[in-house]
């Protein structure tokens, strides 16, 4: 086992159920929205995510997010990096940046394609694929060495991690992709999010990964929410009880009503959910994806830790 | 085949706006393939201008300093009359005709890709003059066009139902084909090695090749 630097490995190390959150920095030059959101989630989470450009959209540097966070909040961040956007120079200099910054955990994304996004005219970068982009990692980490063998001065102390999609089909491409990363020496997954229990576990089993593999569920705020991701996101299945559910608590009540009667629906749910996953593999944790719904983060956790230790 | 496609008229007139006298230049082989550069586009294109039109010939191919020579020459003294050249061909044959005649050129094409032909008007991209390929780890199907990323050990996260996430999950997710491919010639392991970081500096400066 590698030496751990971060909080977040430390607990995966220690074999602690661990719960992480997800802050997507705006198009914007203020830094309220992601500190009010870290202050939320900082009591549930080990640490959160830190989206870079999601969507292919040209945000606020994730980097800075990330800084700012674990800074202002005191929450550790995971730092989403993607390789859509820069070439091998600058993701070694943005690592070498995020290490100096005392950020310990990466999460390298592909990134959604730029014809997608909301400046679709972009040349997309793609100089490194994620997996290339760990293997890059580990000569900075273990050896002190850039991707071109030239020496690094001082030491370089990051984790790597990577994206696993147990909604893909044919599920059998993803686990050989997956498993390629491992064999680059990534050092734990998060998952893309999903709804159905089956999926995940049968991708948890599947993959058998010699690395901790974390859950990614999305708690949605309403039934529409819900039904645009199972509608217009292709691979994702929502179950119908779910989304049903979502639509019946909303159906009467004022404000708060509602909103209580949501967030119950998303405990009940996603508390069975985590508990069946804890229950049948091996999953090391859960990555809650929120986008605004950060309140529920603390609830769930509970409620799916309950009678358990973490 | 280098794959073109004809600009629109209204954008080629108006790139020719400034010029009085204007020599029609197509090309023999992938422009009168891809119907954009032919005999019948030429004839066309001289229609269209009219009186603008001195001058007109189909070279066989306009990339070649040496055909250029041969089939330009018994036009030389109206091309020296003329204003400009509009070339109906790709951006190489377009500038060697800029090279060789000295003129002003005007591209009535624009050149697409490296591609294969299914049938005429159906023209798919399959190579980007990478400069090492290497098909012969991915089942003969090229990552570095097929796949939207160019990625050389997908498939990305947005592949699903083996689509690819580019364009909208239309096209077929190029990983999912090289896995397909990989796996009825028995040869899955090759896809689960990892390939390793490209040297792009193959790619970084202009490319010549003097083997002579
Ligand atoms: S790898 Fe692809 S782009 Fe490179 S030479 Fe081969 S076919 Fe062309
Ligand atoms: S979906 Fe497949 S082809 Fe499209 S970008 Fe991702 S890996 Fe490449």
């Amino acid at each position: 086992m590698r030496r751990a630097y971060s909080d977040f490995m430390k607990a995966l190390n220690d074999g602690k159920f661990v719960f992480t959150g997800e802050i997507e920095p705006k198009k914007t030059t203020k830094l309220e929205g992601i500190i009010e959101a870290a202050k939320v989630l900082k009591n549930h989470v080990v640490a959160c995510n830190v989206t870079d450009n999601p969507r292919a959209r040209a945000y606020l540097s994730s980097l800075v997010a990330s800084y700012v966070i674990q800074r202002d909040v005191g929450l550790e961040t995971i730092c989403h990096i993607t390789v859509r956007d820069r070439n091998r120079l600058a993701l070694i200099s943005d690592l070498l940046g995020a290490s100096a910054l005392g950020i310990k955990n990466v999460l390298v994304i592909s990134g959604d394609h730029t014809t997608g996004g909301d400046n679709p005219g972009a040349m997309p970068v793609y100089d490194l694929d994620s997996t290339q982009f760990v293997q890059m990692v580990r000569g900075m980490v273990d050896k002190g060495i850039d991707l071109n063998g030239n020496p690094i001065d001082g030491m370089v102390k990051l984790h790597v991690g990577v994206v696993g999609n147990p909604n893909a089909d044919p599920l059998e491409v993803e686990l050989c992709k997956v498993e390629r990363k491992i064999d680059a020496g990534a050092e734990f997954i998060q998952t893309q999010i999903v709804f159905d229990v089956e999926k995940a576990k049968r991708f948890v089993k599947e993959l058998n990964s010699s690395v901790p593999v974390l859950i990614g569920i999305f708690p949605c705020k309403s039934h529409r929410i819900a039904e645009f991701i199972a509608n217009k996101i292709p691979g994702i299945s929502v179950p119908k009880e779910y989304i049903e559910g979502l639509k019946s608590a909303g159906a009467s009540g004022n404000g708060s009503e509602i909103i209580n009667k949501i967030d119950m629906v998303n405990v009940e749910y996603f508390s069975t959910l985590i508990k069946e996953l804890r229950r049948t593999t091996k999953t090391a944790g859960i990555h809650i994806m929120t986008m605004g719904y950060e309140s529920i983060v603390g609830k769930i956790t509970d409620r799916a830790l309950d009678g358990t230790s973490r | 085949m280098i794959i073109t496609k004809s600009k629109p008229k209204e954008a080629v007139l108006r790139s020719l706006e400034d010029h009085e006298r204007v020599f029609i230049v197509g090309c023999g082989t992938c422009a009168t393939l891809c119907q954009t550069g032919g005999e019948e586009q030429v004839n066309e294109m001289a229609n269209i201008l009219g009186k603008k039109a001195c001058g007109k010939v189909v070279v066989e191919t306009p990339c070649d300093i040496r055909i250029l020579r041969r089939d330009l020459s018994s036009h030389s003294n109206i091309i020296a009359a003329s204003d400009a050249i509009l070339a109906l061909c790709c951006g190489s044959g377009a500038q060697a005709i800029g090279e060789f005649t000295d003129k002003i050129v005007i591209p009535g094409l624009d050149t697409l890709f490296v591609g294969e032909t299914e049938r005429i008007g159906r023209f798919y991209e399959r190579c980007r003059a990478c400069g090492e390929c290497i098909i012969h780890e991915t089942g003969g199907i090229c990552p570095i066009v097929r796949c939207a990323k160019g990625l050389l050990n997908g498939p990305c996260g947005g592949m699903a139902n083996g689509k690819c996430e580019a364009g909208g999950h239309v096209r077929d997710c190029a990983w999912v084909l090289i896995y397909k491919r990989l796996e009825g010639q028995g040869m899955v392991e090759k896809f689960k090695e990892i390939r390793k970081v490209r040297d792009r500096s193959k790619k970084a400066e202009p490319q010549e090749l003097k083997t002579r």
